[in-house]
């Protein structure tokens, strides 16, 4: 189902900026329209970020999924990191960690078709998002 | 990938920032801290943003622009973020990002024109967030 893959790094400030060209290329290259492009990307962005500084840094996979009847992009955000002990307060709207962000994952989730984090504590996190053409 | 420093220019008694390029965190916060420097230096009045060629504004490069706004309305200068692309616009409120508290304008021009209203009247309103 998926045509291409792409494994990026995220562990400086830079490599966000990475995974949003990354994201972008994709996005392009699957035919989403303009506004669902600015949606993707930035949803990758905050989630990269929160990979970033949460889960002390991890990858970004990208690809450009053709189920043929639908074509889209999936991003899957992996980490090491500590983990999220509440998934729901994480996920409720407005929520912040206290480091200031706080949209991330209720608002990334809003600009995506699927989104879904599957996290452990102690173990990691890991965030899928889709976006459909 | 090291981080760039967005150029600052002298436009009267303005600044005029146009970011050009996909800015890494960094980059943003550098900007801010630039900025401040600058309005006091130049005794700057207003400070005028030009966003148009963002694709993309997340929550973290939606904040510096807020802080921006409010640390210049402490040294006596208004900000003025320009050229705000409409997907980025619908993606911010989708965000829940509505950047209460930042002057926004369509171009470099209507900005301009806010400026000097501001400078005219002494003071401008802008809520705070």
């Amino acid at each position: 189902m998926s045509a291409t893959n792409e494994q990026l790094p995220i562990a400086t400030s830079g490599d966000v900026v990475l995974v949003r060209h990354a994201v972008r290329l994709a996005a392009e290259g699957a035919g989403l329209r303009h506004l669902d492009i600015t949606r993707l990307v930035t949803a990758a962005s905050e989630i990269a970020r929160n990979t970033l500084i949460y889960g002390g840094g991890g990858t970004a996979a990208v690809e450009r999924l053709d189920a043929g009847y639908r074509a889209g992009v999936r991003v899957s955000f992996e980490d090491r990191g500590p983990g999220i002990a509440d998934l729901q307060l994480a996920m409720r709207d407005g929520y912040s960690s206290g480091k200031g962000m706080g949209l991330g994952l209720s608002g990334s989730k809003k600009l995506v078709d699927e989104f879904v984090v599957d996290s452990e504590v102690g173990r990691g996190t890991r965030v899928t998002m889709i976006k459909w053409r | 990938m090291i981080s760039q420093r967005i150029p600052i220019l002298r436009l009267g008694s303005s600044l005029l920032v146009s970011i050009q390029i996909d800015m890494d965190d960094q980059s943003a916060v550098t900007l801010q801290d630039d900025l401040a420097e600058a309005i006091v230096r130049n005794g700057a009045k207003g400070v005028l943003i030009d966003i148009s060629a963002l694709d993309v504004v997340d929550s973290f490069i939606g904040r510096i622009l807020a802080m921006i706004a409010a640390t210049s309305r402490l040294l006596d200068a208004q900000t003025v973020v320009v050229g705000m692309q409409p997907s980025v616009a619908i993606t911010l409120v989708e965000l829940g990002l509505s950047l209460k508290g930042v002057r926004t304008a369509l171009n470099v021009e209507r900005g301009m024109d806010i400026i000097r209203a501001g400078e005219d009247e002494g003071t401008t309103d802008v809520s705070d967030e």
